[in-house]
Order: structure tokens, then C-alpha cells, then sequence
């Protein structure tokens, strides 16, 4: 038992009340640090304005990242088809702009949003029952079967050459895209900081903690009466919209796509950028996809090869000794410096 | 006669050819505190995890209430009053005491739904949660994660959501179990002072627990009750003894 | 031949030569999975591996085609054991998101570097004359290599069910399969059984690859192509059952094929929706354990 206090017990033990208090209702307050990756993206703005389209392309994998980590990081399930829900926004909006001739932007992120978030409802609501190899695989053959739906109606879905003749409208009526992409990050950050704001307030709800529950102890929560299953699809679904929005911005902004959007490569790489970066921690979808995306842009130029060898030595690595990834490493750090002041 | 708080009927289950429970009839009034003894794989864990529904029986009725649970799941049991503890600590090792104990909480009064207001700006939550630490003398562990507690201390936080789920019907599986001498006492206490109209079954291995606190004691042998009555009377009973000496021989005397 | 039961025999010869080609390299996968519960995404490596040597043995020194099998097999079945002491043994423990993540890991540099020795550009093999053609079974011809393929696959099967129901070790295998710890506490050394039988497995991924190359042409892509097919196999067989990789090899194979002759175009689509309708229905698939 603990050693006697100077204090009497109540007052000590009210102090520490207090302490507790304290610091689980200050969690969820804004920290200085988190407007650094926005001021960040901003600065990358004005400082690369001829990188524009690539800042554009990384800020949509850090969505979809984002919502891999709301069920992977958050929710502990690990899957092997999340590009599914990239790919069915990808092809919402790329259908209304080139079968139907419907191309405005916002209401066709909401219609990605919805229809992503649909097909995860209905698949979450079957799958989610399992765990481990047998949800990889059906999570993966769900991905694929999308996949081959898709090409067995290359009429419609264009195949593997993409969908031809794809417009996309001004934004609210009045901003083209524009070759350099200047439009298209703005809008890409105005769409994720939307987004972020609200995972961001998920997360620290009782419901986003329900889910850390769920991933700490599953047991534990069925005693305690939690609605697991209700909690899982709920969040799949979430997760699903979310990253159905990423791919829809995919369409948009490279006016283009095709059925490799649904590849189990685009999958892997979603997961990769998000251990890399530290998952069950919202940030670490932004230094993991960055990260990745910049590596992949300078060496895959250089040689698709060592690229790829790199990026596997990477991963062995971070499972070796970098476990909760980059933000991981960085805590750690933080951590070690701080014991070394007096 | 008011209704029992919990009532099994008949309940039978097997794995494969093997029965492991066997037409057990148990009954819980309010208040109770009863003790579920036997020899080891006598079922006593199975027969826990059939009333709380982590286990379908074959056969048989799990009344909460006077309600029929039987086909109601584990988790909707837990929110209708029944609350247990397992053998081996099952917690969120992760995670801070305090927030152990408001996930219960949470999961009780419905807040689970809730998907934007933060959890930390409850403070009706936390105070509440504070309380159950205070009464197990725990406050000063509240933002300890469980991992990095003794074994002892975190048996006490498994208590402690288990309360937090404020249930009618307590299932405590060996409580004391694995947790070193020098620190049983404080578990026994938790157990002793617990709020009387709780119904409690606690399995229990050692019989000066058992004595200490139950007034009713079961005893169960190869899945089935073998008699039922006051300390007292199981205390007199030469076939008992019997059963549990023959265990005893096997394995050369209980400590303590 | 009337034209209906020609395809049906066509589409099950076939189906069975691939069944064989799914069941060889698979089974060492569905074996070590149900022994030590750890999820190898670089089986795939493995098979590609062996292929590459195969291409190698035949093309630059000369060597036979089945020779070279069955010295691809060894070298890959030996070389597996420093990576499973030293590196695998770690991550035995570990979670599903970790074994996944290293294995996928050790795949990438696998493809990487033979893409860097052999290039990306997919290789074919020298076959002898007997394994080339057709060959008469009375009633039709069938190309000799599937006929070889379906044979090697038959007596594999025969030498595997023998080893593992009838010998000793096989006994110790199932054992330590079904339940570990009762198995490590009557003195079963598991340790040393799974470098074995992951040896075994990876051996048996190499000689698929190298039987492989010959149908599906050989490029390093083809560790991560396939590989969702063998754990498919395997998932749908239920881990750790030779019958149960044997019996999802059979049927996933003779589905695909059918699925490839009838609808060309939706062809690969039969052998995923058959995957998700058996895991819904047996989640641990057809022999494995809950």
C-alpha cells in the first residue's frame, strides 16, 4: 500500500482527484502543435506553388489514410480492402461526370460520401462478425469482386483504360481548375480540414473511446454491455464514407480513373503510409502519408526498384523497432529528452 | 415471496461429448451472497460464462429478475443488472485506471452513442469514477495505466468496473486469484463491504474466504450440483470433505 | 466426344492441373498458419524464389527441367530456416497487423531484388520433349505437362497423407496443430517441428513455382499476384488440414477454371465469391478449428 503522506489522507486523496480531473478534460482541447501540419499545408502552398497537383494527390491519401486509422488505429480491425471505398467514390463521381454529365464538385463528394458509406454499412454489417485471416480475405475479396464487377462492365466503368471524357465544373460555379493545381489543393485542404474536424471530435467522444475499448479488451466490453457490433459497423461505415470522399477528390482533381483505383496495391499503401506515421493517433495519417508520398515521388523517379526494395526494408524495420511509427518514435524522443533535464 | 434476482433452471451444456454442466438449478435472491465451490474442472467458470451469456447452453433457463435471459446476449445482460469479474483480469491494460472504470460508465448510461461531445468534459462521469477508485483506495493510481500495476491492484480495478456497471447481480470469478497474500486483504474487504442488495455468487478456492463471506455456499462436482446449504451445514458434510479430499491428496494439502 | 462433356472433361482436367499447382505450393502455408498461427505473406516469395531458380538452373547451366525442381526445392527449403530462426521465430506472438506488415515487408524486397537480377520481363522455361504435347489417354488427348502436373500432384498427395497420418512425426505435427501446449507438455519439441515443417512448406512453394512458370509464365510480380490465391486456399481449407487445402484447392481450382471457359470476361470473379460464401458460412473454413 502506499507510504504514509505528509497530508492527511483526504486532502492528498483529493489532490489527486483533482489531478485526474484535470488532466482527462484537457485531452481533448487543442494543443498548440496540431496547428503546425496546418500551417504546414498552407506555407507548402506559397513556398511550392509548382507542386501544387502533387500537394494535392498527398493531401487526398492523407484522408484516406485518416479513415483507415479511424478503423485500424481506433477500432483495431485490420482489413486488406480498404481501397473499395476509394474506389466506389472514385467512380461515384466519375460516373456522374462522365455517363451522366453531373459533375458538381460538392454534391458529388456527397453522393461519393454516401454510396461509399452504404456499401460499408452493408459489408461491415456481414464482416465485421470475423477477425483475423478470415476478415482479411473477405475484405480482400470484397475489393476484388468490386474490382471485377467493374471490368466485366468495361462498357460502363471504362476498365483499365479509365473513363473516357471526364469534365469536372467550377467549384461553387466560379473556380476552374487550373493546370498548376492550385485550385485543387485549396479545395483539397478546405474538404480535409472539414473532415478532420469532425474524426477529430469522434474520436475524443465517448463513442471514439468506446472504440479505443474495443481494440484494448473486446472481451471486456461485452461484459461491460457494450453494442460491439453496432460500435464496429457504426465506425466502418464512418471510415467508408470518408474514404469514399478521398477517392471522389481523386476523380476530381486528375479529372480520371480507372479500375486500378481498387487495386490491392492502393490498399497495402494506404496501410503502409499509416504505420509509418503511427496509427491510433489522427496525425500520424498526415506525417505517414507525407512522408511516403514524398519518399515515393523522389525515389520511384530514380528506380521504381530500389524504391520498392526501400520501402520494404522500411516497413520491416518500423515492425522491428519503430512500432507506433513515426509520431511514435518522435513521443519517445520527446520523452527521453525530457528525463535527461534536472 | 419476491422474485429472485437471479434463477437457473435445468441448464445443461457440453463440449462435444463431454458435459461440462449439468442440469444445474442455482438460485440468487436479492442480497445474496453465496459461494460456488468444487474441485478444479468442475465447471464452475463454465457455469459463470452460461449466465452471463458468453456461453449458449443446450438446455435450460437464465432468469434475471423473474425476466427469461436466456436467449438475450451477453452484452444486453450486462445493461439489464448483470455485471462479472474473470479469473484473469480482463482490463484495458492501455489505457488509465480512471478511464477503465468511465468506459463502464460510459457503457452503462448510454453515452456510447454519443459520437461528439468529449468524454473528458463529463464531469459528472469522472466524479463518479472517482468515487468508485476512492472507495477501493485507488485515486492515486487513477492516471496509472493497468499495465503498470502490480497484479494485486489491478484485480482491484477489475472490481472496480464491475461495480461501476452499478449491477443488481455480481458474478465474481476467484477475486482473489493470483493476487500475492500480502495483498488479499484488500480485495476481501472490497468484497466484505460491498452494497447488501447486490445478489453475489463468488467462486472462490479458499475456504476461509468462502467462510468469511458467504451465507449460502453450492457446491458443484463434474458440472453438476453436488448439495447446497449454510457453511455450517456443507462445513458438517462427510462426502464434501470427501470430494475435496480426494483432490487434496493429489496435491498434498491447501496452503493457508 | 459429344461438345457438352468435352468442355466439362476439358474444364476438369484443367481445373484439376491448376488444383494441384494451388494445392502443392499452398499446403506448406496452411500447415505452418495452423502450427504456429502466424500469418506469412511471403509464402509467395518463396514460390517465386524457387521458380527463379528453376529458370536459372535450366537456362544457364543446363540442368533438366524436373532436376531442377527438385534442387529449387531444397535450396529454398534450406534457406528458409535462418529466416525462420532469426527472424520469424520473433514475431510468433506478435499481432496479426505486425506479422502481416514484416512478411509483406520481406516480400517487396524479395520482388525488388529479382526484379533487379532477372528483370521484370516474365520467363519462360525449357521443357524435355515428353513433357511437351499432348498425350493420349484412350479416349482424348490432354497437353502432357497438365498430365504431369496432375500426377506429381497425386503422388504428392499420397507421400503427404502418409507422412502425416502414418509416421511418427506426421503424428507430432497433427498434435502440435491441434493443441500446442498439450503437445510442448508431453515433451514435443514444437520449436524444432515447425523449422521443419516451414522448411518443408517453403520447399514445397518453390517446386510450385517452379511448376508454375510453364503455365503462368514467371515474373517477380508473381509473389504478390498469387499469393492472395494461396491464402485463399488455405482460409477456405481451414488452417493446419492437409484435407481441407486439398479440398479448397480442388474446388476453388475446378470453379476458376469453369468460371475462365465459360465467361471469359467475369472470369476471376467465381473464385472470390466462393471464398466469401464458404467464410461466411465456415469461418474457419472447410477442416479448421474455431
Amino acid at each position: 500500500m502506499a507510504a504514509s503522506e505528509a497530508k492527511p489522507p483526504a486532502a492528498a486523496r483529493s489532490q489527486a482527484r483533482e489531478r485526474a480531473v484535470a488532466y482527462l478534460t484537457s485531452r481533448h482541447r487543442f494543443r498548440l502543435a496540431e496547428v503546425l501540419p496546418w500551417v504546414l499545408a498552407l506555407a507548402a502552398y506559397f513556398l511550392l506553388p509548382d507542386r501544387m497537383t502533387f500537394g494535392g494527390q498527398v493531401l487526398i491519401m492523407v484522408m484516406f489514410a485518416l479513415s483507415l486509422d479511424l478503423i485500424l488505429g481506433y477500432a483495431g480491425i485490420v482489413t486488406l480492402g480498404h481501397a473499395a471505398f476509394f474506389g466506389i467514390g472514385a467512380y461515384t463521381v466519375g460516373l456522374l461526370a462522365a455517363r451522366l454529365n453531373y459533375s458538381e464538385p460538392i454534391s458529388g463528394l456527397i453522393a461519393a460520401a454516401l454510396v461509399a458509406g452504404l456499401i460499408g454499412f452493408i459489408t461491415g454489417w456481414f464482416l465485421l462478425r470475423y477477425r483475423g485471416l478470415t476478415l482479411l480475405m473477405l475484405t480482400l475479396a470484397t475489393a476484388i469482386m468490386l474490382q471485377e464487377t467493374g471490368n466485366l462492365r468495361s462498357d460502363i466503368s471504362g476498365g483499365y483504360d479509365g473513363l473516357p471524357g471526364l469534365t469536372i465544373a467550377p467549384l461553387f460555379g466560379v473556380f476552374q481548375y487550373d493546370l498548376y493545381g492550385h485550385v485543387n489543393y485549396l479545395y483539397v485542404l478546405g474538404v480535409l480540414a472539414v473532415i478532420f474536424f469532425f474524426v477529430r471530435r469522434l474520436v475524443y467522444s465517448p463513442f471514439g473511446q468506446a472504440l479505443t475499448g474495443i481494440r484494448e479488451n473486446v472481451r471486456r466490453m461485452h461484459a461491460i454491455g457494450s453494442p460491439v457490433h453496432r460500435r464496429l459497423v457504426t465506425v466502418y461505415t464512418i471510415a467508408a464514407a470518408i474514404a469514399g470522399v478521398a477517392g471522389a477528390l481523386f476523380t476530381q482533381t486528375n479529372a480520371y480513373v480507372t479500375l486500378t483505383v481498387f487495386d490491392f496495391d492502393v490498399s497495402a499503401k494506404v496501410m503502409v503510409m499509416l504505420i509509418l506515421g503511427g496509427t491510433g493517433r489522427l496525425y500520424g495519417a498526415f506525417a505517414g502519408a507525407v512522408v511516403y508520398m514524398v519518399l515515393e515521388d523522389y525515389f520511384s523517379k530514380l528506380s521504381p526498384t530500389f524504391w520498392q526494395f526501400g520501402i520494404g526494408l522500411l516497413l520491416v524495420l518500423a515492425v522491428l523497432f519503430a512500432r507506433r511509427g513515426l509520431l511514435g518514435l518522435i513521443e519517445d524522443a520527446g520523452r527521453y529528452f525530457a528525463r535527461g533535464k534536472p | 415471496m419476491s422474485v429472485a434476482a437471479l434463477q437457473v433452471q435445468g441448464l445443461n451444456r457440453a463440449f462435444g461429448a463431454l458435459p461440462v454442466t449439468r442440469d444445474v438449478d442455482l438460485t440468487l435472491e436479492k442480497g445474496a451472497r453465496r459461494a460456488l465451490i468444487g474441485p478444479n474442472g468442475a465447471g464452475k467458470t463454465t457455469l459463470v460464462n452460461l449466465i452471463t451469456g458468453a456461453l449458449k447452453p443446450h438446455s435450460g433457463r437464465v432468469l434475471l429478475d423473474g425476466e427469461d435471459i436466456t436467449l438475450t446476449g451477453q452484452a444486453e445482460r450486462a445493461r439489464r443488472g448483470l455485471a462479472r469479474t474473470f479469473q484473469i483480469n480482463q482490463l484495458f491494460r492501455g489505457l488509465p485506471v480512471l478511464q477503465n472504470v468511465g468506459m463502464a460508465i460510459s457503457e452503462r448510461d448510454g453515452h456510447g452513442n454519443n459520437m461528439w461531445r468529449p468524454l473528458g468534459s463529463s464531469r459528472v462521469i469522472m466524479d463518479e469514477a472517482l468515487d468508485y477508485l476512492d472507495a477501493l483506495r485507488l485515486t492515486d493510481d487513477a492516471l496509472k495505466l493497468v499495465r503498470e500495476l502490480p497484479y494485486g491492484r489491478q484485480r482491484l480495478v477489475e472490481i472496480a468496473i464491475a461495480l461501476a456497471q452499478k449491477p443488481r447481480v455480481l458474478l465474481l470469478d476467484e477475486p482473489a486469484a493470483g493476487v500475492p497474500s500480502s495483498e488479499t486483504h484488500l480485495i476481501l474487504d472490497v468484497v466484505a463491504s460491498l452494497d447488501p442488495d447486490i445478489a453475489i455468487l463468488i467462486i472462490e478456492h479458499d475456504m476461509d474466504v468462502v467462510f468469511r463471506f458467504a451465507k449460502e455456499i453450492t457446491v458443484l462436482v463434474q458440472g453438476a450440483v453436488f448439495t447446497q446449504g449454510t457453511p455450517e451445514e456443507i462445513m458438517a458434510n462427510a462426502a464434501v470433505r470427501a470430494v475435496y479430499l480426494g483432490e487434496e491428496s493429489h496435491r498434498g494439502g491447501r496452503h493457508g | 466426344m459429344p461438345q457438352v462433356a468435352s468442355i466439362a472433361v476439358s474444364i476438369l482436367f484443367d481445373g484439376l492441373a491448376y488444383a494441384m499447382f494451388l494445392f502443392i505450393t499452398a499446403v506448406g502455408l496452411s500447415v505452418t498458419m495452423g502450427l504456429m498461427n502466424f500469418v506469412n505473406l511471403a509464402h509467395g516469395a518463396f514460390a517465386m524464389a524457387g521458380g527463379y531458380i528453376v529458370v536459372t538452373l535450366t537456362r544457364s547451366y543446363g540442368v533438366g527441367f524436373v532436376p531442377s525442381l527438385l534442387i529449387a526445392a531444397v535450396i529454398v527449403g534450406v534457406a528458409s530456416v535462418p529466416f525462420e530462426r532469426l527472424l520469424y521465430r520473433r514475431f510468433y506472438k506478435a499481432t496479426d497487423l505486425e506479422q502481416v506488415l514484416l512478411t509483406i515487408g520481406l516480400a517487396f524486397m524479395a520482388i525488388a531484388t529479382f526484379t533487379y537480377f532477372y528483370g521484370p520481363i516474365p520467363k519462360s522455361v525449357p521443357l524435355p520433349n515428353w513433357l511437351q504435347g499432348d498425350i493420349n489417354l484412350g479416349f482424348r488427348l490432354f497437353p502432357s505437362y497438365r498430365a504431369f502436373l496432375i500426377a506429381l500432384g497425386a503422388a504428392l498427395i499420397a507421400v503427404l497423407w502418409y507422412s502425416f497420418e502414418r509416421t511418427n512425426i506426421g503424428a507430432k505435427i497433427r498434435a502440435a496443430v491441434d493443441n500446442r501446449r498439450m503437445a510442448e507438455s508431453v515433451g514435443i519439441n514444437v520449436d524444432r517441428l515447425f523449422t521443419l515443417t516451414f522448411a518443408l512448406g517453403s520447399g514445397l512453394a518453390a517446386l510450385g513455382g517452379g511448376l508454375a512458370i510453364q503455365l503462368f509464365g514467371l515474373s517477380p510480380s508473381f509473389a504478390v499476384i498469387y499469393l492472395v490465391l494461396f491464402l485463399i486456399v488455405v482460409a477456405v481449407g481451414g488452417l493446419g488440414s492437409l484435407k481441407g487445402t486439398l479440398l479448397a484447392a480442388l474446388v476453388l481450382g475446378v470453379f476458376d477454371t469453369a468460371g475462365k471457359y465459360l465467361m471469359a470476361d467475369a472470369g476471376g470473379f467465381f473464385i472470390y465469391a466462393v471464398t466469401v460464401a464458404v467464410l461466411l458460412i465456415k469461418p474457419a473454413g472447410f477442416y479448421g478449428r474455431e
